[in-house]
């Protein structure tokens, strides 16, 4: 007989279930990486090591931000700047929402349209900036145009996709029961397609961020991108970096944003 | 007759509610609920369906037992409208619906409006909903969403759905299949109860001889697309679960026979 020699297996004491804190460890630690960086930036600034040329220290930055709040170009620059993201934003999730939906629902407009769109798709909206100048010349036309043009494609991608992939055991379900072709399409289809439009939503939302950096770049005379435009030209790099922050910071907001409109339109999930 | 247009009048009157079934219980006098003759299915030249002949009645309970690729799910789908025979003659009761497997309950929808898709029951359909989910003991689950909802749950909230429209039909797809040994035990007497209530006519696909013995009065076997087998339970043993440990000889003698049927060999056919 051969021996056999047992494992002992380790055990754990039961750990007491305690509601978390915002200041419970785990918690702390996603902040210290963030504040470790600010911290040696302005200890680089104050000590010389960073040069105010170079990289402004974040007081500097900071004061920048209440110079630009009391000369009032931060309050004209915000919706000028807003007013074509949400222009853009929202013409692009009206297009392709709409065009995701048919294209779903309708095999005969897929074949129509999928394939156009996703020429379309491949190409760099950023390289029909030049294009869009010629076209629509430098006013507010080819931004809205860029912006919607950026737009358009997280919306319908995600749309068009969360409508095919509705689980077929749903409308085969609904089908047992008697529902007609408009009340699955309306009761099944759609409510189960949201959190796919909602993704693309919210794509389409990051994006319009995006393409608005791209438009403002070139030849505005308001907004966030024109205030960096002048900046740069006064070589005060103190008000790039606080314009650049800003719009981290519309980042941030638009993703708040979309998970509150997702917790309340999604409570099933 | 035209059952097509005529099919609920014994079972249920307009309010959905059972009529005296026992008037009724002879055979020859329940109207067929379907009547399929010379049904056949192909998909590309495999034959699943080679003319089959069926006629379910009114209140009968027959077990559909079949290997994996039997045909028995087409029957199935062909019985719910999800699919198209080739050809046959196929009658029908207009009122009928199906349990799946899996209980496909709508995620964005309460549990009590999900027994109501497809209904108009207007003013009172609420009520109805927590009525019908009472019935399957799920009263306190009216307004939970499915993914809150155990398997067992789930599917106690899709028979609620299918009865709740007062079905001379009702068709289970291996609705036991994904639970649990316990829960499939509950879900039998439950499925027996509602039966015994609503006395709608029942057809389960299943696997599992045991449950067919249990729960049917009729048990048909279809094997390379043609009923191999169609047998009545004896009456005596027919949902009496006292009766058929008694008589475990008779029983074990009819679960040998559709196994064998079903090409299972078992040690009891050699004896």
């Amino acid at each position: 007989m051969s021996t056999v020699v047992l494992q002992t297996l380790e055990t754990t004491p039961q750990r007491e279930l305690v509601p978390l804190r915002w200041y419970a460890p785990r918690n702390v630690v996603r902040f210290l990486l963030p504040v470790a960086a600010l911290a040696a930036w302005q200890t680089g600034s104050a000590t010389g090591l960073i040069q105010s040329q170079t990289l402004p220290s974040p007081t500097e930055v900071a004061r920048t931000f209440v110079e630009l709040f009391d000369t009032g170009d931060l309050q004209a620059a915000m919706p000028a700047s807003l007013a074509r993201a949400g222009a853009g934003l929202f013409l692009g999730l009206l297009i392709g929402i709409a065009f995701g939906l048919i294209n779903g629902l309708s095999r005969f407009a897929e074949e129509i349209f999928d394939s156009t769109f996703q020429i379309v798709r491949l190409v760099p909206f950023i390289a029909l900036v030049p294009l869009f100048i010629i076209w629509f010349g430098i006013g507010e036309e080819p931004k809205i145009i860029l912006i919607t043009l950026a737009c358009v494609f997280p919306a319908y991608l995600n749309t068009y996709a969360g409508v095919r992939n509705v689980d077929s055991r749903l409308v085969e379900a609904a089908r047992t029961f008697g529902l007609s072709p408009l009340q699955i399409t309306f009761q099944v289809l759609l409510p189960a397609a949201l959190p796919s439009v909602l993704v693309g939503v919210r794509y389409s939302m990051g994006i319009s961020l995006l393409a608005l950096i791209v438009a403002e770049q070139t030849n505005s005379r308001a907004g966030i991108g024109y205030l960096i435009f002048v900046a740069s030209g006064a070589m005060r790099i103190d008000m790039v970096v606080a314009c650049v922050l800003i719009y981290a910071a519309l980042g941030i907001v638009i993703d708040l944003v979309m998970r509150l409109i997702e917790k309340s339109a999604l409570p099933w999930r | 007759m035209n059952v097509a247009t005529n099919p609920r009048q014994l079972v249920a009157n307009d309010d959905g509610e059972p009529a005296l079934v026992s008037e009724f219980l002879a055979a020859d006098r329940r109207e067929p609920v379907v009547h399929f003759t010379g049904v056949a299915k192909k998909f590309g030249t495999q034959t699943i369906l080679d003319k089959v002949d069926l006629t379910l009645r009114q209140g009968e309970f027959v077990a559909l037992l079949g290997a994996s690729g039997s045909g028995k799910t087409t029957l199935l789908r062909i019985l719910a409208g999800l699919d198209q025979a080739n050809e046959g003659d196929l009658r029908v009761a207009p009122n009928r619906s199906v349990v799946f497997q899996e209980h496909r309950l709508l995620p964005f929808r309460r549990a009590w409006r999900n027994v109501l898709l497809g209904t108009r029951f207007g003013r009172n359909a609420r009520a109805v909903a927590e009525k019908a989910l009472a019935e399957v003991g799920l009263a306190a689950k009216a307004n939970s969403w499915p993914k809150h909802l155990s398997g067992g749950e789930a599917q106690r909230v899709a028979l609620a759905r299918a009865l709740v429209r007062a079905p001379a039909l009702l068709l289970l797809d291996e609705p036991f299949a994904a639970l649990d040994a316990l829960t499939r035990i509950r879900m039998h007497a439950l499925v027996e109860a509602l039966w015994a209530e609503h006395k709608p006519a029942v057809l389960i696909v299943t696997h599992d001889v045991d449950e067919a013995i249990l729960l049917a009065d009729r048990i048909l076997v279809l094997k390379d697309g043609r009923f191999s087998l169609d047998i009545d339970v004896s009456p005596a043993l027919v949902r009496n679960r006292k009766a058929q440990e008694d008589a475990a000889e008779d029983v074990n003698h009819l679960k040998h026979r559709l196994l064998s049927e079903l090409g299972v060999s078992t040690g009891a056919q050699i004896q």
